[in-house]
């Protein structure tokens, strides 16, 4: 079947606050090279279907409604 | 008049709204969040806690409930919704109000009493405050550090969106007075018609003395003198 792959992370500019976070644990634990930490979702759906073309469709539309918030997150996927 | 409050899987406010309803002298009734109408209602109460688990974001998923086509539709009427806390996510969530919330900058859970400044006194729910009047309200969330963009935040000023802001006791408003790392120390909005409001602190546990304040009854005084004048 199918599988769904799906990133969601902030939009640039918007705060991230466990990044931020993960990042100062890791300049004091001595990494110097780490310019930045963003934490995100990573989310598999299963889904039935052979057209590849209409189920990359749905799954934009099910990321638009509803795994990203869209004034906050964008999103990518692929389908595997 | 009677307020209905709509109670999700996982809200944990909704007794206490009721409670703060009838201490008003007001009806009050549950909405289980599966139903279909709304209409017999003066004025409606989301409620705070963590509906469905707070799963994927807070609000994310109770704002496909069946109830809520007949919460737009009734907010669509002109007629008062609050949502209080998870209530408010909700609403934002559900395109009721404008933004979005993220996790509090300081990542952790906030439980404490805030200030609020009253930034507009002219709303169905602050109409009985003094712009500018400083409220003791407590907070209790994780995910109540409000976004929105530049253009938006001046949108929500030009339309005098912006319900309250957290302050100090005396009403100064910077960045020590900003609990949670909300944008413009928004603690609560309006929509643009303003029958719908949208805050984090929680006035149903400021009812009595005996629980630190009654600075959240002037909320639910206002409601119910606008729906006495409407």
């Amino acid at each position: 079947m199918p599988k769904a792959k799906i990133y969601v992370t902030f939009k640039d500019g918007v705060l991230d606050p466990q990044g931020t976070t993960v990042k100062r644990a890791l300049d004091k634990m001595g990494y110097k090279n780490i310019e930045e930490v963003m934490i995100g979702k990573y989310i598999e759906v299963q889904i039935k279907g052979t057209d590849k073309k209409q189920i990359e469709k749905e799954i934009d539309e099910i990321c638009d409604k509803l795994l990203a918030n869209p004034n906050i997150e964008k999103y990518t996927f692929k389908v595997e | 008049m009677k307020f209905g409050i709509i109670v999700f899987p996982g809200s944990n406010c909704d007794r206490d709204c009721l409670w703060a309803v009838e201490e008003m002298k007001q009806k009050g009734e549950f909405v289980w969040h599966d139903s279909k109408s709304v209409a017999n209602y003066d004025a409606l109460i989301l409620p705070g806690g963590f509906s469905y688990g707070d799963y994927l974001r807070s609000g994310a998923i109770a704002r496909f409930a069946r109830v809520m086509d007949s919460v737009k539709t009734f907010a669509d009427k002109g007629k008062p919704v609050i949502g209080i806390c998870n209530g408010f996510q909700i609403l934002l969530e559900a395109g009721l109000l404008p933004g979005a919330m993220l996790t509090n900058k300081t990542l952790k859970f906030i439980c404490k009493y805030v200030n609020l400044s009253v930034e507009n006194n002219t709303s169905p729910f602050t109409n009985k405050c003094e712009k500018g009047q400083i409220l003791r309200v407590p907070i209790a969330h994780k995910e109540g550090n409000y976004f929105c963009d530049d253009t938006l935040l001046e949108t929500l000023l030009a339309n005098k969106q912006v319900a309250f802001r957290y302050c100090d006791e005396k009403g100064k408003i910077n960045a020590e007075t900003n609990p949670n790392g909300a944008v413009y120390n928004i603690a609560g909005i309006t929509n643009k018609k303003g029958n719908v409001l949208g805050l984090m602190p929680h006035p149903e546990r400021a009812m009595k003395e005996t629980l630190g304040s009654t600075d959240g009854k002037i909320i639910f005084e206002s409601v119910i003198s606008y729906l006495k004048k409407r």
